[in-house]
């Protein structure tokens, strides 16, 4: 059972030791929690509008829950935070089937990075980033990041 | 490539029996042809070849004679160390049998391919229904559900049922027994077999995945030969496998953006479906594109009306001046019946406007039949696999009651007329069988001893249909007991899942290891159940068994015993007389 796995690993940073560093445990208090129902305004098969709380937010630390995907790639450098665990899909391997309100997250340590059991929930603190853009290394184009984030078991 | 030795080589086929080599003849051995349809013609083979030591024959005879053009050698293949020889749009015209033999000097390999024609028109109009991964416990329990049965006895019939011609379906593909709805679509669509993830074409080797050989569809066909209207209905996102299969050639299924172009550019003139996010350009949250096309404005741009909610897609197919039509209801795939008619759960409080797959069904009929030509529907009720995948049966089986009712408007308007056959089918099984009942009121602490098999499963309570011919709840007290035989980890709850799509298993800490999704751990009386395949499968798989086929309508006879998947392309070729 992975389940109640311990303390769930700090799963964005690097080392454990850098829990314990007050700056970054302090921007993680700063932060303005934002839900995934939050983040867009209006809805519709046309396309998505951001909310009003997602734009005011934009460039400020905000903490989000969600669960996150494997990596795209065994090497990627971003993540997939979604709403729902993604299992619906039989061929999940492409991002051709991703729901269209997920987070793309970068973590904030660029050595390696581990993931816990997205059975459970993470919060995920970054700074959020808002608009089209295209990861080089992967291809990946997303529409909502946290970039420089950590993420923490809830 | 000439063919010096072109007689020597054809004695040689006929004397010594095809061993294993590594010369790969694109259309297969075997293959069967509609007479006047495109293909492409694609030799591999084994390394880099002096194209001076390669012979190609059809019936003996240099390629061009039969085949128009001569073929092009490809000295090393892109991504390959190895020579081909390619030769697109081809075409055969005269039906009969065709030895296709292929050397480099030191091996031959030789396939044989039926050409044939179809005779006169017979129907004006074909609807095909797909239920994808629609397997025979679907449409038991859909039955069961949706008409009720006591004594043995069904108080109703399925429309899909009341079909006077039947027959069983073998799925496999190329390369494997076990098919999915990309290779199982083209098959349906175009006569010839294809492999996993690949729509309209024989998968090569080359890692380029648009330039495999190509074999024409039969939305093609119908709209080039005779001027047909052709639609494409579903519920998943349209970029998806079987709506695809009408008009894509790629080796990768999910290649959406590229199957959003290859829809732009065969006009169908019904498109309906989930999947906008492929339709817009990057640059607006919501999209899924890699470039800043906006596939919306095209489709408007060239005389589509475009419809987002049920309303609006009403509205347009009551307009008589609407002969195309852009359905897009949902960035990805749409909601089933139960979350959208019953639950409110799944996406359906974001999407609260998404029309019902019988609705779509009456207005895509309407705006087709404005042709005077006549129509090729395609109406795929995707749901049934995407919720069967994670063994979620009782959503499938309501999607499949959806589905029936959807067919039961083809037929009324196929009654009225007598020139419309109308297919149903499935695109492949899934493993699931009906044991029995669960029944709480039985004794015993743990969900497994309240099965009920045999005559103490007696009949379920659900309540009788609603007039749409659905059960008001699933959630009774002796329900139907549905388990499949494949797997991941998972925890059997024995129930249905009312607060939305049963996630079976999600990733562990290592993402080759799926794992029983926690979140049912502590529902009372579940059972964790060990998977039994392999451990990066989160949900269900395809499984090998037949399909069934039911048919009504001018070319439906043809519908009988076992057939192949292919053969389903063919009957509806032959009944719309689309063969030279």
């Amino acid at each position: 059972m992975v389940t109640r796995r311990a303390l769930l690993e700090l799963l964005l940073a690097g080392p454990a030791a850098s829990l314990l560093d007050g700056s970054r445990l302090a921007s993680a208090v700063d932060a303005t929690p934002l839900k995934f129902t939050e983040l867009y305004g209006q809805v519709g098969p046309l396309g998505l509008r951001f909310s009003d709380k997602a734009q005011g937010l934009r460039g400020h630390p905000v903490s989000m829950r969600g669960f996150l995907a494997p990596p795209l790639k065994p090497d990627a450098r971003l993540f997939v935070l979604s709403a729902r665990p993604v299992a619906l899909c039989p061929f999940c391997q492409s991002d051709a089937d991703w729901p269209h309100d997920i987070v793309v997250v970068f973590p904030r340590a660029a050595g390696e990075v581990r993931l816990t059991p997205s059975a459970e929930p993470l919060e995920v603190t970054g700074t959020l980033e808002l608009g089209s853009r295209t990861d080089d290394a992967t291809g990946f184009v997303s529409q909502v990041r946290l970039v420089d984030a950590r993420g923490r078991a809830v | 490539m000439r063919r010096p030795l072109a007689a020597l080589v054809a004695l040689l086929a006929a004397v010594v029996p095809t061993v294993v080599t590594a010369t790969t003849i694109y259309p297969i051995d075997r293959a069967q042809i509609l007479a006047g349809s495109r293909f492409d013609f694609k030799v591999e083979l084994d390394g880099v070849v002096n194209p001076a030591a390669v012979t190609v024959t059809v019936n003996g005879d240099a390629p061009e004679k039969l085949l128009g053009q001569t073929p092009q050698f490809v000295d090393r293949e892109k991504g390959v160390d190895a020579s081909a020889l390619i030769l697109r749009d081809a075409r055969l015209t005269t039906p009969g049998r065709y030895v296709i033999s292929a050397s480099d000097g030191k091996t031959t390999k030789t396939v044989t391919w039926t050409v044939y024609g179809t005779g006169p028109r017979r129907a004006k109009n074909v609807i095909l229904f797909i239920g994808d991964g629609m397997s025979v416990a679907h449409r038991t329990a859909a039955r069961i559900l949706s008409k009720g049965i006591t004594e043995g006895k069904y108080h109703g019939l399925l429309a899909m049922d009341a079909m006077p011609h039947m027959a069983l379906i073998g799925t496999s593909g190329v390369d494997s027994v076990i098919t999915d709805s990309a290779n199982s679509m083209s098959a349906y669509t175009t006569g010839h077999k294809s492999s996993v993830n690949a729509l309209g074409v024989y998968a090569d080797r080359t890692p380029d995945t648009l330039d495999d050989p190509r074999v024409e569809t039969i939305t093609s066909l119908a709209k080039r030969k005779v001027g047909m209207a052709v639609g494409v209905v579903t519920n998943t996102e349209v970029e998806d496998a079987t709506p695809a299969g009408m008009v894509a050639h790629t080796r990768r299924r999910s290649d959406y953006d590229q199957i959003v172009e290859m829809f732009y550019d065969s006009q169908v003139e019904v498109l309906m479906g989930g999947g906008s996010a492929n339709f817009l350009p990057k640059s607006v949250p919501g999209s899924r594109r890699k470039d800043d096309q906006d596939y919306v404005a095209k489709f408007r741009g060239t005389g589509y009306r475009i419809a987002t909610t049920d309303k609006e897609m009403q509205d347009a197919a009551a307009d008589t001046t609407t002969t195309r039509l852009l359905g897009l209801f949902h960035t990805g795939n749409m909601d089933g019946v139960l979350d959208r008619k019953f639950l409110h759960k799944g996406t359906v409080e974001q999407f609260p406007e998404q029309p019902d797959l019988v609705d779509q069904v009456r207005a895509a009929i309407s705006v087709l039949s404005r042709n005077p030509q006549g129509f090729v529907l395609m109406v795929e009720s995707g749901l049934i696999d995407k919720y069967s995948h994670p063994l979620d049966w009782e959503r499938a089986v309501m999607d499949t009651i959806m589905l029936d009712r959807a067919v039961a408007v083809a037929k009324d308007f196929a009654m009225q007329r007598d020139d419309t056959l109308v297919l149903v089918t499935a695109d492949h099984s899934h493993g699931l069988s009906i044991v029995g009942t669960v029944d709480d009121q039985a004794p015993g602490e743990a969900m497994r001893d309240r099965i009920g098999v045999y005559e103490k499963a007696q009949y379920p309570n659900y309540p009788a249909a609603d007039i749409d011919g659905y059960p008001a709840t699933l959630d009774v007290s002796r329900r139907l007991a549905i388990f499949f035989a494949d797997f991941p980890d998972y925890y059997e709850t024995f129930r249905p899942k009312l607060d939305g799509p049963f996630v079976p298993a999600v990733a562990g800490s290592d993402p080759k290891v799926q794992v029983a999704n926690p979140r049912y751990q502590s529902q009372p009386g579940v059972m964790r159940r060990e998977g039994n395949i392999p451990r990066d499968s989160n949900v269900g798989v395809h499984t090998g068994e037949d399909v069934i086929l039911t048919a009504v309508g001018p070319g439906a006879e043809r519908v009988a015993g076992f057939l192949d998947n292919t053969d389903v392309f063919r009957i509806m070729v032959e009944a719309l007389g689309l063969g030279d």
